[in-house]
């Protein structure tokens, strides 16, 4: 009977979480600067002519850039969630870790490099300096967790991490001497403006691969869950599926910054919100929750940061902070309550 | 040689390639309870991690049947051994049936759904074990002793032929110890369970063992039947308890030195 009850909650969870996806996509490409009546854009979906500035604003820019909302936020919501598992502490995400921001400075470092030859820069480049950024500063995270054993100390590692890479991020920035650094200086805040149509679609190429092999990983992780040593007890290769949460969780952080810079605490609070809503720990629908929890989020988040001030726009992470960091303090007296 | 279904040969243990205790000879025949005693700090923990694939062997062969264990693979010997030891579980929003049911991850597909037979087994163990009234509690809110019973249920849920156990009694009151141990010789009776396990309690590891592995300091000092190490005043000697030692002792303790001194 409780089963019953249990599985039905968390579909219904499920559900909820998609319905909310496809609701907020909706809001983002129909409000803004410029509202677009439904009856224009469903008008302009089913080919009847419709006017020719409303279909450039929903494809050429709201489109692209809601739809990459959802995939970053997805992605980053996951890495967090990896990040989580792998560290058995729930306040790791790849913003907290210094992940994102080693990401940052690599993007950046090949962004001026390219830019000062008046190269356009690939976005594969981007995401594999970004991949590159992300391993060196999880390296170093990891490097010191062998030494420091210790849920805060691992924090304060990689917070100390971020800071170090944002400052050689913020000198390169001031010293490169280019046009475009007004572009390189909006994205090293997080936005996620500018997506076009190719960018998009290479997104979701890499992360809907990565998905796929996190979602098969789900039952080595729930057995990961438990403890290290029980996971061996049960025949799992905890050497490999180390190895396989660091690169994953690394390459859909390291997205996220290439396109859309660095995000905060979309990676902390999403996975804890889903799963007190799940009301269950379960790798196999932890990791589906979280992907549409923070797609919703961050769509939720552009949202608001596009349209409270507009037409000023504020920064993602202005806003996924508002929301994010109660969240992370909640959880930390939470677990202090609970005494684990 | 083929008596034996658990055969150690030159067994080493010990952490970061430093050796703690060498040539660790155990021979135990199918549905055998092997118990180690010794004091504390002998490294009967160590022992046990080793022969459950926790810790890699310094040297020498662990065979099960006649297979070597280090050639099975993982899957493989989730599926043969079971393990219950003093690590906590880090069991985040589970339900003791939920942590119960874990066991059954070595014979599961892919995503690890439970199938119906799976779910049959669960109840099963958790009706053998006596856990029905708390298997939809949270695992973390339990006694340390309910969570010692849920961890057997585990266990046995994972269908092994070989058990091991790390002081499996120290939690549990003495009803519950009587009970927990006669799980297992009921396993052992039905199913040919065999199991390992180390014990602080001398009474119950002399009454419940086939064999008796007694550990100090570097070596085995001693393997054999209860019989056989209940026998010459050697427990005194293996826990270092002879009475001039232990100054300022009342009389009622110098009576209770003096019942282990005949063993």
């Amino acid at each position: 009977m409780r089963k019953e009850h249990r599985k039905i909650r968390c579909r219904t969870v499920l559900i909820l979480l998609g319905i909310g996806c496809i609701l907020f996509l909706f809001c983002n490409i129909l409000y803004g600067s410029v509202s677009i009546p439904l009856q224009a854009f469903l008008q302009f979906f089913s080919g009847a002519g419709s006017e020719e500035t409303y279909g450039q604003i929903v494809m050429e820019i709201r489109f692209p850039r809601a739809v990459s909302a959802l995939w970053l936020g997805g992605a980053l919501a996951l890495s967090g969630y990896l990040l989580q598992t792998f560290f058995h502490n729930p306040i790791a995400g790849p913003f907290v870790l210094g992940i994102s921001s080693g990401s940052k400075l690599m993007v950046a470092v090949i962004m001026v490099f390219f830019l000062g030859k008046s190269i356009k820069v690939s976005s594969t480049a981007l995401i594999l300096a970004a991949f590159v950024g992300a391993l060196l500063s999880m390296g170093f995270v990891l490097l010191l967790s062998e030494r420091v054993n210790n849920m805060s100390m691992l924090v304060i590692s990689g917070v100390m991490i971020g800071y170090i890479c944002s400052a050689v991020t913020d000198f390169i920035v001031t010293f490169a001497d280019d046009a475009d650094i007004v572009n390189l200086h909006n994205w090293s805040r997080g936005s996620f403006s500018g997506m076009a149509w190719d960018k998009v679609i290479h997104m979701s190429i890499v992360i809907s691969i990565t998905y796929v092999i996190v979602f098969l990983l789900s039952k080595p992780i729930s057995a990961y869950q438990l403890g290290e040593m029980d996971a061996v007890s049960m025949g799992v290769n905890v050497r490999m599926l180390r190895i396989w949460l660091i690169l994953l969780s690394s390459i859909l952080s390291a997205c996220v910054v290439a396109y859309a810079g660095p995000i905060s605490f979309v990676g902390i609070a999403v996975p804890h919100l889903v799963k007190t809503f799940l009301g269950t720990s379960r790798p196999i629908l932890m990791i589906p929750a979280c992907f549409l929890g923070g797609g919703m989020f961050c769509l939720a988040c552009d949202f608001i940061a596009r349209t409270v001030f507009a037409p000023t726009e504020l920064s993602i992470s202005t806003v996924t902070a508002v929301f994010g960091a109660p969240i992370v303090l909640w959880i930390m007296t939470k677990r202090r309550r609970e005494g684990f | 040689m083929e008596q034996y279904y658990f055969q150690t040969q030159k067994m080493c243990v010990g952490y970061d390639g430093k050796p703690i205790i060498k040539d660790i000879e155990i021979t135990l025949p199918k549905g055998e309870i092997l118990t180690l005693i010794g004091p504390n700090g002998a490294g009967k923990s160590t022992v046990l991690k080793s022969i459950a694939g926790q810790l890699r062997l310094l040297d020498g062969v662990v065979y099960l049947g006649k297979e070597l264990l280090s050639e099975m693979s993982g899957n493989e010997r989730a599926k043969k051994i079971s393990v219950v030891f003093t690590d906590r579980l880090q069991t985040e929003l589970m339900t003791c049936r939920e942590v119960v049911a874990t066991g059954r991850y070595p014979y599961t597909g892919r995503f690890g759904v439970l199938s119906k037979e799976d779910e049959r087994i669960v109840d099963e163990v958790i009706a053998l074990v006596q856990i029905t009234d708390i298997c939809d509690q949270d695992f973390r809110k339990i006694s340390d002793g309910q969570r010692q019973r849920v961890l057997l249920a585990r266990a046995i849920c994972q269908e092994p032929e070989l058990l091991i156990l790390d002081e499996p009694t120290s939690y549990l009151d003495i009803r519950y110890q009587l009970e927990f141990l006669s799980v297992l010789q009921e396993m052992r009776k039905k199913k040919g369970l065999t199991v390992i396990m180390s014990l602080h309690e001398l009474e119950l590891a002399k009454r419940i063992s086939d064999k008796l592995l007694c550990l100090k300091g570097a070596y085995i000092d001693r393997y054999g039947t209860p019989a056989e190490i209940f026998n010459d005043r050697y427990i005194g000697q293996l826990f270092d308890i002879p009475k001039s030692s232990l100054k300022q002792i009342d009389s009622t303790l110098l009576a209770y030195v003096e019942q282990i001194e005949t063993w």
